[in-house]
């Protein structure tokens, strides 16, 4: 009994390294990117009065005069002004004209010498409940407005969930052209990388060897580079505009950089080791006697591989499809570098939030829908793959 | 007997390697033949051209009359029995069977009772749902086996097809495929490196040695005429004595041994006087005495060992020049060591080889 445990201990001790990095590098940040998407802290933090007098309310009636003590005592203790900006920009968002309202109030608050008596005589609009509303909205720790707007969703006044209007309507359009790029790219991946893994899987010696240093030999350079190279290759005086030129077989060069067919060309590339690679190692599990004892019973080579080799790599085809797809949807610096404006993924506007415009929230939120997307695809490929399984 | 296959001066080379060189062979239509050799001799590259597989570097194979080296694999309507069965994982027992039939264009009636009637033959009825990877190596096999006949070949080829099993399993389909072979006519090529399912199954054998065939012949022939030291030594155990031929008198030779014994022995080739020779003598044939028996050649040995096998007593002998072995039956007396013993045997139960 106590040799096991010292034996499980002991296993414990050698995992912990492992388990450290997972918790600090996978689990924490995780958790921390979904609790950013859903944490709404900036209102409930300057407003602790508030909150616990606006529970009473009834959402309909004008302000009580405890909630308006509460909100002034609240205001006058601010002494953080960015935190104050954040609130008010945060409750600006739910309701416009709270920017105005706001500096009005607290430059009122701040004439000790004459107090005000309440809220409303500093501004009529205080009177009305749309503002204790938003606040009192606002006030809960927890939200779904960065989720909702990260598919471009929102809550109106009365708190029903509807479209936002279309100039606030990008997150969409961009969803789908990532899943687009990201489905564009798979499909040329395949399309190069599954006759490469058939001839790969079918040689000899040096040259499978060759042929498999050649597809793992771009991945152990950096991605910045590989990408900075395509933009060498591709752009206007690049190496394939001169040589295409060089060679007759255009006058004027090929868009090739800054849109659509130079990022599906560079992450295609990048992305190739990542199909060839799944379907070479289920190619070379398949006997190779089946294809002509296919031939043998009569199937020509076509029907041969269509109903032989084509079912039986298909695991392999399925799988490179959904690494290459996972890995497409997520990308980040290829679109940047080669793509044009038209071409930005989601990875671009979850890094403009986060470094660009400093909202964590919506950084976090489009980042959770990322990866509820991909959790979906790995289901449906481990439930394909089961019942692959189960008919074994 | 008209020949159905020929194989016209076929030579093989894999780059330098020579590995079939200008053979000649025929085969008849209903026969089983098995292609005997040891490993690189050459054996299943020759049924691989057969197949389609691999195309022949010179020389060509004739089916029923025309030359067929032009005929792709698919169309060249053949079944093949792998060594490893080369069933199709991803598909059940009853699809396998169905392929060769889908391939035709078969109507899904007429392949459904085809299959049907094929999987009864290898009593596999109730395997039909499940997948290769259930069964046991044999019941692979059976499948194997009914896949490539269901079609109604031709001519079915089978490369090794039962060095996977296990020994009693092997004996059994052995008997299985000959009866097939009997009940349905079939013309059969069998490679095989196993000698006693060449002569269990075969119409004729090939003895295949470097590239080339020493011997073809019924069982009975390449197993008591040998025409090569070779095919004495492959197949079946013997005893190899060197000697120098004294006179050759119609289809017997007076050999003189180096211990200076005289043995009457049968021939086969041509050889002439004061050649040297081997003498060729099964094991099993000789008869051991204590006295100088009537036999025709009776040479004086001593026994050095003598082990008990069950089916057989192996004894193994020593005279001035040379060792014996000796195969006894079980009704024969046990001979201590030490012990000084005539061993005879016939003319005809020994063979004179050129060397």
């Amino acid at each position: 009994m106590s040799a096991g445990s010292s034996r499980t201990g002991r296993s414990l001790l050698l995992l912990a390294p492992l388990l450290l990095f997972l918790i600090g590098f996978f689990v924490w940040p995780l958790f921390s990117m979904m609790s950013q998407a859903v944490s709404d802290p900036a209102v409930l933090r300057l407003l602790p009065r508030t909150a616990e007098v606006v529970v009473d309310w009834d959402r309909k009636s004008p302000p009580t005069m405890p909630m308006q003590t509460a909100l002034m005592e609240d205001l006058r203790t601010v002494d953080d002004d960015q935190a104050l900006g954040d609130m008010v920009r945060r409750l600006n968002s739910a309701r416009s004209g709270f920017r105005t309202l706001m500096s009005k109030t607290t430059s009122a608050l701040e004439d000790t010498a004459n107090p005000p008596a309440d809220l409303i005589s500093i501004d009529k609009r205080w009177e009305k409940p749309e503002f204790w509303l938003a606040i009192a909205d606002a006030l809960s720790p927890l939200t779904d407005r960065n989720l909702l707007a990260a598919v471009d969703l929102g809550r109106n006044s009365a708190g029903e969930i509807e479209h936002l209007p279309a100039e606030q309507s990008v997150n969409r359009v961009i969803l789908v052209r990532t899943f687009w790029i990201a489905a564009l790219v798979t499909f040329t991946c395949a399309c190069i990388g599954f006759p490469y893994a058939i001839i790969a899987a079918s040689l000899t010696g040096w040259k499978r060897d060759l042929m498999l240093a050649a597809v793992l030999l771009p991945l152990w350079t950096s991605l910045l580079v590989r990408t900075a190279a395509w933009f060498i290759l591709l752009q206007e005086q690049g190496l394939i505009n001169d040589l295409l030129r060089w060679l007759g077989l255009i006058d004027a060069p090929l868009p090739l950089i800054f849109n659509r067919t130079g990022v599906i060309i560079a992450m295609t590339h990048v992305l190739l080791p990542f199909m060839v690679l799944p379907i070479y190692s289920v190619l070379i599990t398949i006997p190779n006697n089946l294809m002509p004892a296919a031939a043998s019973l009569g199937a020509n080579p076509l029907r041969a591989f269509l109903r032989v080799l084509l079912p039986l790599s298909l695991r392999g085809v399925a799988s490179g499809g959904l690494l290459v797809f996972i890995s497409a949807i997520g990308y980040y610096i290829t679109p940047a570098l080669i793509g044009g404006p038209g071409d930005q993924m989601i990875s671009s506007i979850i890094a403009f939030y986060a470094t660009g415009s400093a909202n964590w929230g919506m950084a976090g939120a489009l980042g959770v829908v990322l990866l509820i997307a991909t959790l979906h695809l790995y289901s449906v490929y481990a439930r394909l793959s089961a019942e692959e399984q189960g008919r074994r | 007997m008209a020949e159905f296959i020929r194989f016209d001066r076929i030579t093989k080379f894999y780059g330098s390697l020579c590995v079939v060189e200008n053979l000649e062979l025929d085969i008849a239509k209903g026969e089983f033949v098995s292609l005997l050799g040891p490993s690189g001799s050459g054996k299943t590259t020759l049924l691989m051209m057969l197949a389609g597989f691999e195309q022949p570097t010179s020389g060509d194979i004739l089916l029923d009359g025309t030359a067929i080296n032009a005929v792709p694999t698919h169309k060249r309507d053949m079944g093949v029995v792998f060594q490893n069965y080369a069933l199709f994982p991803h598909m059940s027992v009853g699809e396998n069977i169905a392929f060769p039939l889908q391939m035709r264009g078969m109507g899904r009636a007429e392949i459904a009772e085809r299959v049907a009637r094929a999987l009864d033959m290898v009593q596999l009825s109730a395997f039909a749902e499940r997948r290769p990877s259930q069964l046991s190596g044999g019941q692979q096999q059976r499948v194997a086996l009914s896949r490539a006949l269901v079609f109604e070949p031709r001519v079915v080829l089978m490369d090794e097809p039962l060095g996977a099993l296990d020994k009693q399993l092997r004996e059994q389909m052995q008997l299985d495929i000959r009866d097939l072979h009997r009940r349905l006519g079939l013309t059969i090529v069998f490679v095989t490196h196993d000698q006693s399912e060449a002569l269990t199954m075969s119409d004729r054998v090939a003895v295949f040695n470097k590239g080339k065939i020493e011997q073809i012949g019924t069982p009975r022939q390449v197993y008591d005429e040998p025409a090569t030291r070779f095919v004495a030594e492959f197949i079946g155990e013997t005893n190899l004595v060197e000697g120098v031929v004294e006179a050759v008198q119609g289809e017997e030779a007076s050999v003189r041994l180096t211990s200076g014994a005289h043995i009457v022995s049968a021939v086969s080739g041509t050889v002439a006087t004061g050649q040297t020779v081997y003498l060729s003598i099964r094991p099993e044939r000789v008869d051991l005495t204590e006295i100088r028996g009537g036999a025709r050649n009776c040479l004086e040995t001593e026994v050095t060992d003598s082990v008990y096998q069950g089916d057989h007593l192996r004894v193994q002998l020593h005279n001035a020049a040379h060792p014996l072995i000796a195969k006894l039956g079980r009704r024969s007396r046990e001979f201590p060591p030490g012990t000084k013993v005539f061993a005879g045997f016939s003319a005809s139960d020994c063979r004179v080889i050129a060397p």
